[in-house]
């Protein structure tokens, strides 16, 4: 509860700082960039996930493994794309707007989470897959689910 | 021969002297002190020679996984020699882990691995540790002896470094 507060008080503060919608998403996803290229090593560390051998593969573990490991939800994955490097994770539940009705008028294209996109393309980054992150569908915004996609890029070579 | 000593009733020496300034042969010299355990082991790296090892041992690492006959190969993951054993545990992150030991020394895997759970758990976690940096971080420093002491304790022999 302490973690979804302080995240609640962040984006408050954020809001106060900045006056746009797209420089608070950008800032929260440079924060959640900076989590990601951290959090893998200890999610690498501590689950015993071997090296994911297709995008599926990584879309799979990050929904059942690193979701479940660090915010108790498990999203249900889905592939977007016929060329395989599209994917979408729906969210029946996103811990970190538990206490947030809706967003305020001025708001609406704020996106209220986007911390985890920026987590999710950090970590990616880290193990060399490129990848674009970003709400396709938000219940805060009046949408029926919460959909983060993921979209590969040209996979970067060591 | 290529040893010295590394501590002496427990307290740590530096070159000749331990860490409160006495000299050591002139402590070993004078029998009222006896009797005295000594510790020996061999040579600590300096931190330039570290980071030179690091980076050449990361070009052959990399040469290693190019040259090797076997598709998809992970790259040098154990140097043995007669008197030491480098083992290198590469992560999905690039980061590579290396540990000299004693070749009759077991249980260096498990010790690689819990190396990494220390790093991200201390060194990552730290808000003011940049990435890439020498990690300066006593929690990390700590844990990281422990799991040394219990590593040694299980192998037969001598400490790693």
């Amino acid at each position: 509860e302490l973690f979804v507060l302080t995240y609640g008080a962040l984006v408050a503060q954020l809001c106060k700082d900045y006056e746009k919608d797209e420089d608070v998403n950008t800032c929260l996803d440079s924060m959640g960039y900076g989590i990601g290229v951290r959090l893998i090593d200890d999610f690498l560390a501590h689950s015993a996930v071997k090296k994911c051998r297709s995008y599926s593969e990584t879309a799979d573990t990050i929904a059942q493994v690193a979701f479940k490991m660090y915010l108790g939800v498990t999203p249900s994955v889905s592939c977007l794309s016929a060329a395989g490097n599209e994917f979408s994770l729906i969210l029946d539940k996103n811990p970190l707007v538990d206490f947030v009705e809706e967003l305020p008028a001025e708001r609406a294209s704020l996106c209220y989470s986007n911390l985890l996109c920026g987590v999710i393309r950090g970590a990616l980054e880290m193990v060399h897959l490129a990848a674009e992150v970003s709400f396709l569908q938000d219940r805060l915004k009046g949408d029926a689910v919460t959909e983060i996609g993921i979209t590969f890029l040209r996979k970067a070579e060591d | 021969v290529g040893h010295v000593v590394l501590a002496i009733n427990g307290a740590e020496v530096n070159g000749r002297f331990t860490a409160d300034g006495k000299d050591v042969l002139e402590f070993l010299g004078n029998p009222a002190n006896y009797p005295v355990s000594i510790r020996f082991g061999r040579h600590r790296l300096s931190s330039n020679e570290k980071l030179m090892l690091a980076s050449m041992f990361h070009s052959l690492f990399a040469i290693g996984s190019q040259l090797s006959p076997e598709v998809g190969s992970s790259g040098i993951e154990m140097l043995e020699t007669d008197t030491f054993k480098l083992h290198c545990f590469q992560t999905l992150t690039g980061i590579k882990f290396v540990v000299l030991a004693d070749p009759r020394q077991a249980g260096i895997d498990s010790l690689l691995r819990k190396i990494y759970e220390i790093y991200s758990d201390f060194a990552l976690k730290n808000p003011f540790y940049s990435l890439e940096m020498p990690i300066r971080c006593e929690l990390f420093d700590q844990n990281l002896k422990l799991a040394l002491e219990v590593a040694e304790k299980a192998g037969p022999f001598g400490p790693g470094s």
